[in-house]
């Protein structure tokens, strides 16, 4: 067992961990913070994605001990200080960006990784950007458009609903 | 102007804040004090005989609680068949058992010999490594029309062949079809694959089974669109728990698709094991073990013929299909190729003389069952194709041939059982035309030449049955069960309400869209209305969500119960203002007496109702809470027309999705946000289906796709932004909301829309390619145009 100590949506946490311990593990069953959500076994479908010092990171490509010291956000850690949904958070919503909800938390977390580096995202950005986040519901038109619509830009010429 | 509330607005999704907050439960999400984990020691060899299996050494593993083999389960039942079809001779289908764990041969890639419960998932794991196997490996059945061949191996030994029926349909309209085709001026014929697919739903399926010595009572956690068919399943025919005393919860359910519709073995082993060791048991699939043992789709292959008179009118439509069963027969698995297949045969179009053969065979391969659309696109498939195919031939238009032979008049007695209640395609047809911008196409085309690629333009028209079903009608079909659904609309003191329906939602937005339904009847704010489903101990009993059935069945039991609280009611309102119940009126949340200023509020009724001073004792009960079962009198009958243009690289035989177009008539419409979506997803599993997806097995039986490292799952870039509508609406005429259910058409209406638009796109380039089976993947378009 090692002890790792890290910063998780703010907060400062330390455990003792098994060095195989997957970081989704971690967070899922030692900090049960489960909106982190494991869709596959090969890192390909990006519903773990989380943020480690601000980079996105599919969670269960890392072991929990690899982010000792790192700050971490996770979908727990995107709502706005009074609770209320974040910027891109919102433009899912409001462009219905999500049906069932599996994958949504990484689509979020990948979206927000993507806005830091590249504020306004023309529409092949973003379907290029989210080749590591597979959604079945939605046929991503309206995850697209919910990025377009968070990074500010009008998306009104899209079709409607 | 739209409206902002009640039926037709698009409110937001009041379900998407715990969905993007990470406050979701779905199943995984759930730990039950004490809990055990299990790991399932699953077949490696498509086909084998069990000699042994030692699991004494496993059991000295550490933290290993139990090991169960199919020993463990001799004399429990095995998983049932919910749908019985017989063949066109009269006899039932062949129905072999299909056990919990494996019972002396292993017949698929994934077939579950081992279950090993322990303290942690790896030290489940690490033990099932120690079970020492010795199985003999047998030659495998993989191949339909080999598996139907003299001395092929056999799945099942007592079955004597791998024939599970041999279906006609409508067998006695055989000679006339027959007839019609020999006497044709034109006969088109296609032969064509409707590939095996799977599902895959994101979350993968994930079952916690818990017991309660202290009552006896079982407790399941399951990812199920159907909690309460899994409980009367599980309970009655595989282990013997009475409903009462077997609690089913599927909360948060990530994506179905169908294939959550199922009761699959793992269900009822953590059932089973968790009374057995009297602690909870977990399991949870990986996305490898969700390939192996989800039930996978379609899994056709036709001969098609299509035969036309000298005006280019059908006239007769002739079918030859081997459906696969796989090894086992899933729980809806026989309808999907015969009733939800041979009954969309006709389409859109008056064709009097059709005949579907369909051979279901079972083959070494894991279980096949419905996926989206289940059965119509597998008919939308062959017949739009057959339909292109013969404009080519006969030189003729692909949209004008199909207009020419439209039904126009309803309702319509198909010739193979279904009765049409409405539609108009051709208006649907006409928006198409529209959005697809086809008097743009020349100058597209010529841009895309330009650039030394070919563009092709594909259309289609699609017809389905949904809001399954009729219940006197699917029994007389072979079902085992009605599929009524329920609902109970409680109102409580203050005038809120919970809805607790039958229905499921695993992403369609039921929270949202049903308030808005019960809010339009009783005038009152939608955010006083709660929608609860999914858990057997508080809804009295529910069919579940597939067939695009939640709104157009489940709503349609919401109306009704909620047209009973307006009844009851308004008696209540009618004592409180002293006036006579015919003078009372129902508006805007508030009861009011015809022709007078008196009125009473909502929440003063339902106050009323709960704890009165001053009630009609004698005349009425206090409470006001009503339960209604619906039975709808027919399917309905979503249709619409699609569109699609796909630019080709001959260079590389890669084929880009540029444009979508789709125009559906689902009749009215609750929530147009939610309904674009729906079709939106469909139209992705559709492309998936025509260009990227493809469930693989070697001869061997082998899964060779059992990762989304093998198996291409269409990804954002391999999709555009979509053109839908749903204004060409032709109510439904037999339910009282006339709506007529949206979830599977997209993935129905777009694999030939597609595929006729490679095809067109080819044949622009000179090649002569009349067909390419899907994926229409680069490797085969480049191998077509240089065969």
């Amino acid at each position: 067992m090692t002890e790792v100590t890290m910063t998780v949506n703010g907060k400062s946490v330390t455990k003792s961990v098994k060095g195989n311990t997957l970081m989704t593990e971690f967070l899922r069953e030692e900090l049960r913070l489960t909106g982190t959500h494991v869709g596959c076994d090969t890192s390909q479908c990006g519903a773990c994605v989380i943020h480690v010092n601000g980079e996105a990171i599919k969670a269960c490509t890392m072991f929990a001990a690899e982010a000792q010291g790192s700050e971490v956000t996770t979908i727990e850690g995107m709502a706005n200080a009074d609770g209320s949904l974040g910027v891109i958070q919102q433009a899912f919503q409001d462009h219905h960006g999500l049906q069932c909800g599996f994958c949504t938390p990484g689509m979020v977390m990948s979206a927000a990784a993507l806005l830091k580096d590249n504020p306004k995202p023309t529409e092949h950005e973003i379907r290029d950007y989210l080749e590591g986040n597979i959604c079945r519901c939605t046929g991503y038109h309206n995850i697209v458009k919910a990025i377009m619509a968070a990074s500010g830009q009008d998306v009104s010429g899209i079709a409607a609903e | 102007m739209p409206k902002d509330h009640g039926i037709g607005a698009s409110p937001k999704r009041r379900e998407d804040v715990r969905f993007l907050t990470g406050a979701g439960q779905y199943t995984d999400d759930i730990n039950v004090y004490g809990q055990t984990y299990c790991y399932f020691l699953r077949s490696d060899v498509a086909h084998g005989k069990i000699n042994r299996i030692d699991t004494s050494d496993a059991e000295k593993m550490p933290g290993v609680v139990r090991i169960f083999t199919g020993k463990d389960f001799e004399g429990v039942g095995g998983l049932p068949c919910g749908w019985q079809v017989t063949d066109r001779f009269g006899q039932p289908m062949k129905e072999p058992g299909h056990p919990v764990l494996a019972q002396g041969k292993v017949r698929h890639v994934g077939d579950p010999i081992a279950a090993v419960v322990a303290d942690s998932l790896e030290e489940a794991r690490n033990a099932a490594e120690a079970i020492v196997l010795d199985i003999e490996e047998l030659p495998a059945a993989v191949d339909m029309k080999a598996a139907l061949g003299d001395g092929a191996p056999l799945v099942h030994d007592d079955i004597g062949s791998n024939l599970c029926y041999d279906w006609g349909f409508v067998e006695d309209n055989k000679g006339a079809v027959d007839e019609a085709i020999k006497n044709a001026a034109h006969v088109t014929t296609l032969e064509l694959v409707n590939q095996r697919l799977v599902a895959n739903p994101m979350e993968p399926r994930v079952a916690v089974g818990d017991y309660s010595r202290a009552n006896d009572e079982s407790t399941l956690y399951t990812t199920s669109q159907n909690p309460h068919v899994i409980r009367l399943l599980m309970g009655a025919f595989v282990l013997g728990i009475p409903e009462h005393k077997l609690r089913v919860v599927a909360p948060d359910v990530g994506g179905g698709f169908g294939t959550k519709i199922f009761h699959y073995a793992e269900e009822a082993f953590v059932t089973f094991a968790a009374r057995k060791i009297n602690r909870p048991v977990k399991w949870t699939a990986s996305r490898s073990e969700a390939f192996m043992s989800d039930a996978h789709g379609r899994d056709h292959v036709t001969k098609i013929e299509l035969a036309l008179d000298k005006d280019n009118n059908f006239v007769a439509i002739r079918t030859e299909t081997l459906a696969n069963m796989g090894a086992y027969l899933s729980t809806f698995a026989p309808s999907v190729p015969t009733w939800l297949h041979g009954t969309l045969m006709a389409g859109n179009y008056k064709t009097p003389n059709i005949y579907v053969n369909v051979k279901a065979v079972f083959t070494n391969t894991v279980p096949v069952d419905a996926y989206r659309g289940a059965g119509r696109p597998e008919a939308t498939f062959q017949l739009e194709r057959v339909i292109d195919k013969a404009a080519r031939e006969l030189g003729v238009d692909p949209i004008a041939l199909r207009r020419q032979n439209f039904v126009t008049e309803f309702p319509y007695q198909t010739p193979v059982a279904v009765v049409y209640d409405t539609g108009d395609y051709n208006a649907t047809m006409n928006k198409l035309e529209e959005m697809a911008d086809i008097k743009g196409f020349a100058a597209r085309r010529k841009a895309s030449e330009a650039k030394g690629k070919l563009r092709g333009f594909g259309v289609n028209c699609y017809i389905e049955a949904c809001g399954i079903a009729p219940s006197n009608l699917v029994g007389q079909l072979g079902a085992r069960a009605g599929l009524y659904e329920s609902a109970t609309v409680r109102v409580n003191a203050t005038g809120t309400i919970s809805v607790y329906t039958g229905s499921h939602s695993h992403g369609q937005g039921h929270e949202t869209a049903f308030p808005q339904v019960v809010a339009e009847m009783l005038g009152i704010d939608e955010s006083m209305i709660d929608i609860v489903h999914g858990d057997t101990s508080k809804i009295p009993m529910g069919m579940g969500t597939y067939g695009s059935r939640s709104l157009a069945v489940g709503g349609s039991a919401m109306v009704r119960a909620t047209e009973k609280i307006i009844n009851k009611a308004k008696k209540i309102a009618s004592h409180l203002l002293e006036a006579s119940e015919a003078d009372i009126e129902l508006k805007d949340g508030k009861f009011s007496v015809a022709g007078t200023d008196k009125s009473v509020a909502w929440g003063d009724v339902t106050l009323a109702a709960y704890v009165p001073h001053n009630y009609p004792l004698e005349d009425l009960e206090p409470g006001l809470e009503e339960t209604a079962f619906y039975d709808p009198s027919n399917f309905t009958y979503p249709a619409g027309a699609y569109a699609c243009e796909v630019e080709l690289d001959p260079e590389t035989g890669k084929v880009t999705i540029e444009r979508f177009a789709a125009a559906d008539d689902f009749g009215n419409i609750v929530n147009p946000m939610i309904v674009s979506g729906q079709v939106h997803g469909g139209l992705a599993q559709g492309i998936g289906q025509a260009l990227l997806e493809s469930c693989a097995y070697d001869e061997n039986g082998q899964l060779l796709s059992a990762s989304y490292m093998d198996y291409a799952m269409p990804r954002a870039d391999d999709v555009p932004f979509y053109s839908v509508d749903h204004s060409c609406a032709t109510p439904c005429t037999h339910n009282p909301l006339g709506v007529k259910g949206c979830g599977e058409a997209g993935a129905i209406g777009s694999p030939p829309a597609v595929i006729n638009a490679v095809i067109d796109a080819l044949q622009s380039g000179g090649h002569k390619v009349e067909h390419i089976n899907m994926p229409a993947s680069p490797q085969r378009v480049w191998a077509a145009m240089h065969g």
